[in-house]
């Protein structure tokens, strides 16, 4: 117990600064200045894995970690979306998940944002085009906003949700 | 006259802002310690003025209990707010009841939650209630022994007048079995609140929940309900801790000199108390479910001990 | 014509009712009718505590007469008894001499026999009921008629002047059979066993009085020994009530905890609440001869403001069981669910006697608890360290005791009334008839006002407990007609202004989210699943899950034997066809004292039947043997 907490005292805050604001692919973004306003200082994100490699996952996981901190922006993950405003949905949609993931978007309460994550998020990806997928998130659920790439690294991320927030660092 | 209104209106507004502050000052300091910048400690403010402004989605399920519950819940802590000695030692219900209406007010607040998370007819719910109401029933034998523990030596069950005896006679407070009943209460005190190493608050894994799974299916101004309540259930808890067995500067009259000073020192006290928990939280991790009720035998065998101190030392 | 007799009875009971509550205020009579009884004669006697007493019986039987008429409609028998039962128990507090006692009491006890057998499902519980009655039967005679010997008379008067020059053996010997004969009516641990098998057996509205009321009279009777025909006790006799209430009250909600029938899990939160009052009662006994009347007096008002109050809310939970069982046809909680869209009316006065009996404020069940606690806590003032430490234990089981009764009405509510129904019958089930619903809800209003009126209960019992103790001075005082204070500054409670604050505070929070920008709407949708495409009943929590956390905590007590039966496909054996899971648990009363007792006593009988022969001239032998030892010691 004590070992913990002197490592702790040790070696200090290790949080990164933010990314830098920079263009992200965006497909139909609402009013910039409304999801701003309702959700620029406390956002809550449900992750919802819609088919994935887990490779998203795993960057998505480094986010709540010390060097990406996503706490530090109001930003916190969820149990239930229920309690969530934003769904960060990952994977191309597969045709067992496709109603699993609509059943999740209208578990959340009004108003909220969906963020779509990766390749396979934005259009299938790697797996566009196979027996078993649907397409990307937009195919099954509005989305708001994209992050591209395979995986897209947590400081992808982490810009992506500030820049779909329209959030000032 | 504006002694009374004053004594009545400031300790629940204490308790209704400072509860999330607490809260977010916990987490923060948790966060430092694991080498994170964290949260500042008003973010729960936010929250909760985002959640205000949601539209809730209720289940089909459920019934008029699911929406009472978080009122109601919410009500009985601001009704505790002005039992319990917070501000000053004279609080304005005080007449009302005592330790005992206190736990009673509590387990009337965690009995309606329980039924709430029943009420929607899921797994999570059902799971959370029963353990909810497992873990607070087994807390309870602790809490009165604990409290007999203090009634022996103040004299009185009255908790202003305990404050107020055991603040003039420092050897009354300083000896082993009060030291022995705060270590029991303490361990209540994380069984009540719902905190390591009883049960993870941030857990999204729905098979470690106690208190969470309760409340999953809590949305929009009810689930702001339902937090802010779980704040002040805290904020009032670590009140009891700091100003029953801590009872030195809590002013016995309302004039608003006399509050000032009163919630500076409580503010120390609770700082204190935070910083303590969150300390106690990033050290320890949370027991396997079936080892709680070990734990909270022992803590009801801290608070026989205290019991039994009392008669060797007199 | 059912109806009519219902009716009559209600009317009864309220003319008794107002009889008794004449009694309770101070209207003390007696009445005596030479020639109506053997043996000495009818002879009817009010006091404070009798009084208080038939005002339970009465007030209790007048709703559950009214629920009758729509519950029993068109039924051909059982009338008979159900007036005998109501007005044998009206007469037991009544009763001035043993022989009316014992009569009244018989008359109550056979009355409830033949009300239980006459069900179906009635076989072994009136069995079990006719035997422990029966034996208990056989102590108090035996109690009485040794104590008549003793004092040369057989009213209860002569008893009262007389017991201070009885011989402490007789009396301790006395107390006992008594307190056994008592006890065992009341449902005292480990005398209980007929309690969770009769209760549930007989029909609603006589389970209603039969835990409601008929339990209580075995507790008039523990009164009436301990503080009055006998005189003051020794301490050993409260300590013995006290532990015996605590265990009761302890192990009466364990078992409640892991029961799912609906009534069957009443009956145990009987047995519990009989627990409560035993250790108010008890504490009381303790109190009165180590000097510390007052507390005597604090705690006998505490045990007899639950004896109300447990009136009260049992009766109105079993009504409620016993619409649910008209509804739904089943007593089975597994079996229910999502009640509270389909009976509403039943489903508001079932939460608030759970609420009651849970003993949260501000309703009428924390009242009694609150002031049991402030009993318990000020036993310091007696220095005896031992008796300190029994205090102490029975504190503690006092709390754990009130907290499991919430987990346990939590489950009760909960899976019965909430959620999904999990059957047909619950799916179609309608509400209780019009006389069924006006019986729950008077019932309803009086566990609120018996709670937040406190103050308007306590002043009649705190007279009741004056005159048991001798006239001691009670320290409850009522101040500004809302707060009850005890031992002056030691402690005080208000449940009204805690029922005024709470609304005040919920009405305060419903306009202030509302100016705090809400929205006033909700949108209604299907209940999270985490995502599943199908939803049924069955995947709700059940009872049996509900209560698996206190049976593994307590599996010590439970012993509980688990069976798993794994079915797999012929051809493979990774391919489960079926899993049946059985964990029931055993009683440890019926494992270590009935079962091996019925097997001595059948023992026992197996041997002396070689009397029996059948030879007449071996029967003519025994009785001129009887004769000559008649004549010679006469």
């Amino acid at each position: 117990m004590f070992r913990q907490l002197r490592t702790a005292l040790r070696v200090g805050i290790v949080t990164e600064p933010p990314p830098p604001p920079h263009e992200i692919e965006a497909l139909g973004v609402r009013l910039r200045e409304e999801i701003r306003r309702r959700f620029g200082r406390s956002l809550a994100i449900r992750q919802v894995d819609a088919g994935s490699c887990n490779g998203c996952e795993l960057e998505i996981g480094g986010l709540t970690g010390p060097h990406y901190d996503l706490e530090r922006f109001g930003l916190h993950v969820v149990a239930s979306p229920r309690h969530a405003d934003c769904l960060l949905v990952t994977g191309p949609v597969t045709r067992n998940m496709a109603e699993a993931l609509r059943l999740t978007w209208e578990a959340t309460p009004d108003p909220k944002i969906v963020i779509a994550v990766g390749d396979c998020g934005r259009d299938g990806g790697i797996f566009a085009g196979s027996y078993a997928v649907v397409g990307g998130v937009a195919d099954v659920i509005p989305v708001d906003a994209v992050i591209p790439g395979c995986p897209p690294s947590p400081r992808a991320l982490l810009a992506g949700i500030l820049d779909a927030l329209g959030r000032r660092r | 006259m504006i002694d009374t209104s004053l004594g009545a209106v400031v300790p629940v507004l204490v308790v209704a802002a400072g509860a999330p502050f607490v809260v977010g000052l916990t987490r923060t300091l948790k966060a430092r310690l694991v080498g994170r910048r964290g949260a500042n400690p008003w973010q729960p403010y936010r929250d909760l003025r985002k959640l205000l402004g949601k539209e809730p989605v209720v289940s089909a399920t459920t019934s008029w209990i699911f929406r009472l519950t978080p009122y109601l819940l919410a009500a009985t802590m601001l009704v505790a707010a002005l039992v319990i000695p917070v501000v000053t030692s004279r609080p304005v219900l005080g007449f009302a009841g005592n330790a005992i209406l206190l736990m009673g007010l509590f387990l009337l607040g965690t009995f309606f939650l329980a039924l709430a998370g029943l009420d929607a007819g899921s797994a999570f719910g059902g799971m959370g209630s029963s353990r909810e109401v497992a873990v607070a029933a087994l807390a309870e034998p602790t809490v009165i022994v604990a409290i007999f523990a203090l009634a022996l030596r103040a004299d009185t069950i009255d908790l202003g007048l305990v404050v107020e005896r055991l603040g003039r006679e420092p050897s009354l407070a300083l000896n082993p079995a009060h030291l022995l009943a705060f270590a029991a209460f303490f361990i209540v005190m994380l069984a009540e609140t719902g905190r390591l190493p009883v049960d993870n608050p941030a857990t999204h894994l729905e098979l470690t929940m106690i208190h969470e799974a309760m409340v999953l299916e809590y949305s929009g101004r009810y689930l702001a309900l339902v937090e802010w309540a779980s704040a002040m259930k805290l904020f009032l808890f670590m009140t009891l801790l700091a100003n029953l067995f801590v009872p030195w500067g809590v002013p016995s009259t309302a004039a608003p000199g006399a509050l000032a000073l009163g919630i500076a020192v409580l503010a120390v006290k609770l700082v204190v108390l935070s910083t303590a928990l969150a300390l106690l939280e990033t050290a320890v991790a949370k027991l396997r479910l079936f080892r709680v009720p070990e734990l909270l035998a022992g803590s009801f065998a801290l608070a026989l001990l205290s019991v039994m101190a009392v008669f060797l030392v007199r | 014509m059912s109806t009519a007799i219902y009716g009559l009875a209600a009317l009864a009971s309220l003319a008794a009712g107002a009889v008794g509550l004449h009694g309770l205020l101070g209207g003390a009579w007696t009445l005596t009718v030479p020639w109506l009884v053997p043996l000495g004669g009818l002879e009817l006697g009010m006091d404070r505590l009798s009084g208080l007493f038939v005002a339970v019986v009465a007030f209790t039987a007048l709703p559950v007469s009214v629920y009758a008429i729509a519950y029993d409609r068109g039924a051909r028998s059982g009338m008979g008894a159900y007036l005998t039962f109501l007005g044998a128990m009206l007469v037991v507090p009544l009763a001035a001499n043993a022989i009316t006692f014992l009569l009244a009491w018989e008359l109550m006890s056979l009355a409830s026999w033949q009300l239980v057998a006459r069900e179906r499902s009635g076989g072994r519980a009136a069995w079990v009921y006719a035997v422990m009655t029966h034996a208990g039967f056989a102590c108090l005679l035996v109690g009485m008629l040794l104590l008549a010997a003793g004092t040369g008379s057989l009213t209860f008067a002569d008893w009262r002047a007389a017991a201070p020059a009885l011989d402490a053996t007789t009396r301790h010997v006395i107390f006992v059979l008594l307190a056994l004969g008592f006890a065992g009516k009341a449902g005292v641990i480990p005398l209980h066993v007929w309690l969770p098998l009769a209760h549930p057996a007989a029909p609603s509205h006589v389970s209603a009085l039969m835990s409601g009321v008929m339990v209580k009279l075995g507790v008039y009777g523990l009164i009436r020994i301990g503080l009055d025909w006998l005189g003051t006790g020794p301490p050993w006799w409260g300590v013995v009530v006290l532990v015996a209430g605590t265990f009761s009250a302890v192990i009466g909600v364990l078992y409640a905890l892991v029961d799912h029938d609906l009534k069957r899990l009443l009956a145990f939160h009987t047995i519990e609440n009989v627990g409560i009052i035993l250790i108010g009662l008890g504490a009381a006994l303790v109190f009165q001869p180590v000097g510390a009347r007052e507390l005597a007096a604090l705690a006998l008002v505490a045990a007899l403001y639950h004896t109300v109050n447990h009136a009260a809310f049992k009766a109105l939970l079993f009504l409620g069981a016993g619409s649910v069982l008209h509804a739904t046809g089943t007593r089975n909680m597994e079996e229910m669910g999502g009640l509270i869209k389909r009976m509403p009316w039943t489903a508001a006065c079932f939460l608030v006697g759970s609420i009651a009996i849970a003993g949260l404020p501000p309703l009428n069940g924390f009242v009694s608890e609150w002031l049991t606690f402030q009993a318990l806590l000020q036993n310091l003032s007696v220095a005896r360290p031992a008796l300190n430490l029994v205090f102490a234990l029975a504190l503690a089981g006092l709390a754990l005791t009130a907290g499991l009764a919430a987990a346990c009405f939590v489950k009760a509510f909960g899976i019965s009334f909430l959620g999904l129904p999990r059957s047909e019958e619950a799916a179609h089930a309608h509400e209780a008839p019009a006389a069924m619903r006006a019986a729950m809800v008077a019932l309803a209003l009086a566990c609120a006002g018996l709670g937040i009126g406190a103050t308007l209960i306590v002043p009649p019992l705190a007279a009741v407990a004056a005159e048991l103790t001798r006239g001691a001075r009670v320290p409850i005082t009522v101040f500004g007609g809302v707060t009850v204070r005890v031992s002056g500054d030691f402690a005080s409670v208000s449940t009204l202004t805690v029922a005024a604050a709470l609304g005040v505070a919920v009405l305060l929070l419903v306009a202030g989210v509302r100016l705090a920008g809400a929205s006033a709407r909700a949108r209604v949708s299907d209940t999270w699943g985490c995502g599943r495409i199908v939803q049924t009943a069955r995947m709700q929590y059940t009872a049996t899950a509900f209560s698996n956390p206190f049976k593994r905590v307590f599996d010590f007590f439970y012993r509980p034997r688990r069976r798993l039966d794994v079915d797999l496909h012929p051809e493979s054996r990774f391919f489960v066809r079926s899993i049946a899971y059985e964990s029931p648990t055993r009683s440890i009363f019926d494992d270590w004292l009935y079962t091996p007792l019925m097997a001595a006593l059948g023992r026992a009988t197996a041997t002396a039947r070689a009397i029996q022969s059948g030879s007449a001239n071996l029967y003519l032998a025994y009785i001129l043997a009887a004769l000559v030892a008649m004549l010679v010691l006469g």
